[in-house]
């Protein structure tokens, strides 16, 4: 695999106001994609999944919203310093975004064959016949019949308007697709269809891929790096093969625990006990620690810088900190 | 689509029967006997009871709502005046063209500056300019015409002598009266615009167009403004409607010979025939208003038409 960085986000921070305070939705995430791979995204709702996603394609709604710091280096330039001018021209044809849910993701008055359309004409120098043309092989290449691109979106089902969508997505040949949780919204079935179309689209257009999901089992099929988000920050990173068999963070570790084991007859699932905080809290810690069962004084007071472990893999906790400096293991 | 049509048509007939039945027995039921009315207080009883049988008023009720129908559907007859003597139809078309002007020419207004007004509110929601927007569109919605039509004259026509305060025919003497009988439209589309933009302007599908790298502009007027609009017709045509029947007051207030004016002044004569045919008239306006409103759906919604 090509290990040439696409998109390293260092330090970034959002915020949101609202009436009760400060929402800190992303604190000093830090993040590396690299060329032709795919990073699955996971964390509970609200983790700061979506708010990173949309800080990305710089559309976080500003009020309320802001980019308080950071950098978001994609393709070896700041997108934070890029005009709104510039930021369109990247939008759609370098990176481009799948919506959680199809239903409401495609515009209910306009044919999907027009939707496609409208992406070509910002971003190739084509002409309205060829734009169709090219809009109906999107839509074969992601198995929907030529004749359907004059349709409008509700005369297709939930698996095909996803079609629709990645097909929009696809239509530059992005160098990064953002999708957030483009199956949550399917049926078992169709997730598979879905999740099997996009990982071999992937391959085929050599495509990046950030895959915003709290499902596991997701994650170990399609993914090659993998980043646990938890109270807005990535509090570990690694290649998937790592993370499954050596799982670092306590809560990542929490995570793995709770998903049911087939070959054990259990009656209750293992839980993380507590909540995650509230967002307008201010944490003078790790964000984790009152929920962690391996809390130390330390963890209460600052926050736990990034500790490499391997090259691909970190971790932002104390009890790796101490390990790297000290050599004392725990 | 045919059938679409068609079944609006059927409605539109089912609403002008109930219409008709409903003034006729309204009318029926008030007080005053209409061939006194004609003949004067003076009149002999003999003339009286031959007026009486002529006009057919001792025939019974049904019979005389069937036989006013049978004339409007056959003939086109909606009696004559007691007044003038001349066909109903005739007063009405008269003055109806008047009343369609001044009704057109507010609801332009309205239509372009509620609609501005609704998309800025609704693009710089919570902003001052949204604040004073829905501040404009409250007083609009409050203030009485018949008041505002005062004001204007009293301030652009007494104090600043800048136009005419009454009449019809000029542009000069328009302006005055399309502004006062659009400001109540103007702000109720404003409103509808706001509301029915900020349901739109947080779908998925909004988001979706930014992500395409769609110019701001482009995405409020083709992906949000296109979405918002099903709402804003049906606000638009209703107000439509009642401005070619309800702009009464404002005919009253700047002295505009229209049908407004013509139905009142039948009510104050007792001219029966008048008001039933005028009732009549305006409500058949507001049906097939509301109809192009129906056809304006399906063009607008692909659902409508196509499933």
């Amino acid at each position: 695999m090509e290990e040439k960085k696409l998109l390293e986000i260092k330090d970034l921070s959002v915020t949101y106001k609202v009436e009760d305070g400060i929402v800190y939705a992303v604190n000093d995430l830090n993040l590396v994609v690299h060329n032709k791979e795919t990073l699955g995204f996971v964390g509970e709702t609200g983790a700061g999944k979506t708010t990173t996603a949309m800080a990305i394609m710089r559309l976080i709604p500003s009020p309320p919203g802001e980019i308080t710091k950071g950098q978001i280096i994609f393709d070896g330039e700041d997108l934070l310093q890029k005009s709104q001018r510039q930021m369109r021209s990247i939008l759609g044809q370098d990176i481009s975004m799948i919506f959680q849910d199809p239903m409401t993701s495609l515009n209910p008055a306009m044919t999907v064959g027009d939707q496609i359309v409208e992406m070509l004409l910002l971003h190739k120098s084509v002409n309205k016949k060829q734009a169709w043309e090219e809009a109906c092989q999107m839509l074969e290449l992601v198995g929907i019949k030529r004749e359907r691109a004059k349709d409008y979106p509700h005369q297709f089902s939930g698996g095909m308007k996803q079609r629709v969508v990645i097909a929009i997505a696809l239509a530059c040949s992005p160098k990064l697709i953002i999708a957030d949780e483009p199956t949550t919204a399917l049926d078992v079935t169709i997730q598979a269809q879905v999740m099997d179309l996009m990982r071999d689209l992937k391959h085929k257009l050599g495509t990046s891929m950030i895959l915003i999901t709290h499902d596991l089992g997701i994650v170990a099929e399609i993914c090659d790096k993998v980043a646990i988000m938890y109270a807005g920050g990535v509090v570990e990173y690694a290649s998937k093969e790592k993370l499954y068999n050596e799982p670092a963070h306590p809560y990542t570790k929490g995570l793995f625990n709770s998903i049911p084991k087939l070959d054990v007859d259990e009656e209750w699932l293992e839980e993380i006990d507590g909540l995650p905080p509230e967002p307008t809290e201010v944490i003078p810690g790790c964000a984790f620690s009152p929920r962690c069962s391996k809390c130390m004084e330390i963890c209460k007071q600052k926050k736990p810088g990034i500790t490499y472990l391997d090259d691909d893999h970190y971790v932002r906790c104390f009890l790796y900190e101490k390990q790297a400096e000290g050599g004392a293991a725990e | 689509m045919l059938k679409y049509i068609g079944k609006r048509l059927l409605y539109l007939i089912l609403v002008l029967l109930g219409v008709s039945f409903i003034v006729f027995t309204l009318l029926y039921i008030s007080p005053g006997n209409p061939a006194k009315i004609i003949l004067g207080e003076a009149a002999t009883p003999e003339a009286l009871a031959a007026l009486e049988e002529q006009l057919g008023l001792n025939d019974p009720f049904l019979v005389r709502y069937f036989n006013y129908l049978k004339g409007i559907v056959f003939e086109l007859d909606l009696g004559t005046s007691y007044n003038t003597g001349r066909a109903v139809l005739d007063e009405i078309l008269a003055v109806f063209p008047n009343t369609v002007t001044l009704a057109a020419s507010a609801i332009v207004i309205a239509v372009m500056v509620g609609v501005t007004l609704g998309i800025i509110s609704a693009v710089k929601q919570y902003s001052i300019i949204d604040n004073l927007v829905m501040v404009f569109a409250l007083i609009g919605t409050s203030v009485p015409i018949f008041w505002l039509g005062i004001m204007m004259i009293v301030l652009f026509s007494v104090k600043l002598h800048l136009l005419p305060p009454s009449g019809y025919g000029t542009f000069a003497q328009m302006i005055m009266p399309a502004v006062a009988l659009g400001l109540q439209s103007t702000a109720m589309i404003a409103r509808m615009t706001r509301s029915s933009m900020l349901e739109v302007i947080r779908m998925d599908y909004v988001k979706t167009a930014r992500a395409k790298g769609q110019k701001e502009i482009v995405v409020i007027m083709k992906h949000v403004f296109r979405n918002a609009l099903i709402p804003i017709i049906t606000v638009v045509g209703l107000q439509f409607g009642q401005l070619l029947g309800g702009a009464m007051l404002t005919e009253m207030v700047f002295s505009i010979p229209g049908l407004g004016r013509l139905i009142i002044d039948s009510i104050s004569m007792r001219d029966y025939p008048v008001v039933q045919g005028g009732v009549l008239f305006v409500a058949t306006c507001f049906s097939l208003v509301n109809l192009v409103v129906d056809l304006l759906y399906a063009v607008v919604d692909p659902k409508i038409t196509k499933s």
